[in-house]
């Protein structure tokens, strides 16, 4: 239950996290006619692709005793940030960054033009325009991009595995875990972290569709 | 410098703008022209790609133009000369668009309040029920955009475009779509509206009825360039170009090649490209020899079952009736005669002169129904 209770607490960091992030970023992408956009879009999606253990690996590599973000980290804390529960949260909001801004982006250009047009006539700056038109009008993007960092997290194997180690309550997760006893043919024991987090995973996915589609008939009346 | 809002004396919007767009390396589209439009309505008139809509987003701040200079009134909105520009928000212009774009997400209420953010609730509500009761639909106050019909949503639009007390009106053939009673109700509203403001109001329109039914002062532009303006009878019932007059109604267009000028009558004769029909037309800047496009419109030529004499009409030609389609009200007969000629009749004309097709008939067009226009 420690391992359930760990994911969960990653899963809801994460989302929160790239939803703070992710927004910026995803307008920004919406917004821009830069013509390297579409590097910043590759980069952004490179988790989509990449096994997770090339990520793993080279965020390791940064976050350890010996790695420039993990040098600063340890004259800070005094401690390394690999295995530890805060690393585990910096490498899964990387790894889950598309899964977030890929469906805001499309939201937010998703948004009519002509409603932005008529926005900045009627004198609303960018902020107020996004604030007040943008972001309700892509309220289903912004509950997807929840969901699916939430529900990606809660399912990370490979770097979780390559960044946290496995150490009980603190970077041990419940897909960890469930490898763990499988490996050491703990069937019965696998079998419950299991079903529980198909569980879970479904419960989290039905509710939020289910309230995702009562939202989107509220604010848009017919 | 900048704009004051509210500033209650009538002011004029004058507009010189350049403005290219490219694509693939060639010059698509050209926009050179300059406005002046003082307070009242002024139509911007023009066939469709003539850069009306890029015209009225370079005066609203959305396009910025390389080389502009338009103010209004005292307030420089752009001179790139000096480097200003002011961005839309600052402009204070309304601006309506094709479509209402009513934020679908807020009310009514909400949407026509929503430049009105810088008065506190009680005025703010004041001034938006104001103006839904200027434009009829105070009613629908508490209702979202997309429960309320395509013509109440376009009175919507307008109460909010005109509710933060704008300097100018922009409005891009807001009331396509719309039935002509409807439209011109809409407009009297506008009118009204205006009689107390006092604002230059630029309207956009690319229909011949919708000019006539606003009877204001007329700018004709076509490729980017100001073609002719004045008043309506004067700018459409005389179109310089081929585009134009096609935009304004003339459903003939026709090339003749000029064999004689008689300057003292002020006409000319000309022979149609392809026959040996003759024409006589008004006097125009050409040469024996010259070949010249000339416009007629389908209303404006009478039909004959016999060879009518003793016409002040300089123009009889013989042809016969190709086909004939009813559309409405209206006859269309396709004419052959050297040309292939579109006439306008009525069903009773058509009845009584038992007009058929393959029948002999005469169409008689005055030399000044023919219009000379440009490629």
């Amino acid at each position: 239950m420690e391992a359930l209770w760990l994911s969960v607490r990653l899963a809801g960091c994460v989302a929160a996290i790239l939803l703070v992030v992710g927004m910026p970023l995803a307008y920004w992408l919406a917004q821009t006619k830069w013509r390297g956009k579409f590097l910043v879009e590759s980069v952004v999606a490179l988790p989509l692709v990449l096994p997770p253990t090339v990520l793993g690996f080279y965020l390791l590599v940064a976050m350890g005793a010996n790695g420039p973000l993990g040098r600063l980290w340890t004259a800070w804390f005094h401690h390394t940030l690999a295995f530890t529960f805060l690393g585990l949260v910096a490498a899964s909001v990387l790894y889950s960054l598309p899964f977030a801004v890929q469906p805001l982006a499309a939201a937010f250009e998703g948004v009519d033009a002509r409603l932005l047009h008529a926005a900045a006539v009627l004198g609303a700056g960018r902020w107020r325009t996004f604030r007040e038109i943008i972001l309700p009008l892509s309220i289903r993007g912004v509950v997807t991009a929840v969901v699916l960092s939430f529900a990606h997290t809660l399912g990370e194997f490979g770097v979780v595995l390559m960044v946290g180690g496995n150490i009980p309550g603190v970077t041990r997760t419940v897909s960890i875990d469930i490898y763990d006893h499988v490996q050491s043919l703990d069937y019965g024991a696998a079998n419950r972290m299991a079903v529980a987090l198909l569980l879970i995973s479904f419960a989290v996915l039905s509710t939020i569709y289910a309230l995702n589609r009562r939202v989107w008939s509220l604010w848009l009346a017919k | 410098m900048v704009a004051v809002a509210g500033e209650m004396t009538a002011s004029s919007l004058e507009a010189r703008v350049r403005f290219a767009r490219r694509a693939n390396g060639h010059l698509a589209f050209e926009l050179n022209l300059e406005i002046r439009i003082g307070p009242g309505i002024t139509i911007l008139f023009g066939p469709s790609g003539a850069g009306k809509s890029t015209l009225l987003d370079c005066i609203a701040g959305l396009l910025k133009a390389r080389d502009a200079r338009i103010t209004l009134g005292q307030s420089v909105l752009q001179d790139s000369a000096a480097g200003i520009f002011l961005p839309p928000q600052a402009r204070h212009i309304a601006y309506l668009f094709q479509s209402p774009a009513l934020f679908p997400h807020l009310t009514v209420e909400e949407n026509t309040g929503f430049g009105l953010r810088h008065l506190a609730e009680v005025e703010r509500k004041a001034a938006v029920f104001y103006l839904l009761e200027v434009f009829r639909v105070a009613h629908l106050g508490p209702r979202k955009p997309g429960e309320i019909s395509g013509g109440e949503a376009q009175r919507v639009a307008l109460a909010r475009a005109l509710a933060p007390s704008p300097r100018a009106v922009l409005l891009d053939e807001p009331l396509k779509g719309l039935d002509a009673e409807l439209r011109s109700s809409i407009v009297d509203d506008l009118r009204a509206w205006n009689r107390a403001n006092q604002l230059p109001i630029l309207y956009v329109a690319h229909q011949r009825d919708e000019v006539d039914a606003l009877g204001a002062r007329v700018i004709a532009i076509d490729r980017g360039r100001v073609v002719s303006e004045g008043i309506p009878h004067a700018v459409l019932d005389a179109p310089r170009t081929k585009r134009l007059a096609h935009a304004a109604g003339f459903e003939n267009h026709l090339t003749a090649a000029v064999l004689e000028l008689r300057e003292t009558d002020g006409v000319m004769r000309a022979r149609l490209a392809g026959s040996e029909t003759e024409l006589e037309l008004p006097l125009g800047y050409a040469a024996v020899g010259d070949r010249v496009r000339v416009a007629i419109r389908a209303g404006d030529i009478l039909l004959a079952t016999q060879k009518p004499v003793a016409l002040s009409a300089r123009n009889v030609l013989e042809g016969t009736i190709d086909s004939l389609e009813i559309r409405g009200a209206t006859v269309v007969c396709r004419v052959s005669a050297g040309a292939m000629f579109v006439v306008h009749v009525t069903p009773g004309a058509l009845r009584s002169l038992e007009i058929a097709t393959g029948k002999r008939v005469w169409m008689v067009i005055k030399t000044h129904s023919c219009q000379l226009v440009e490629e």
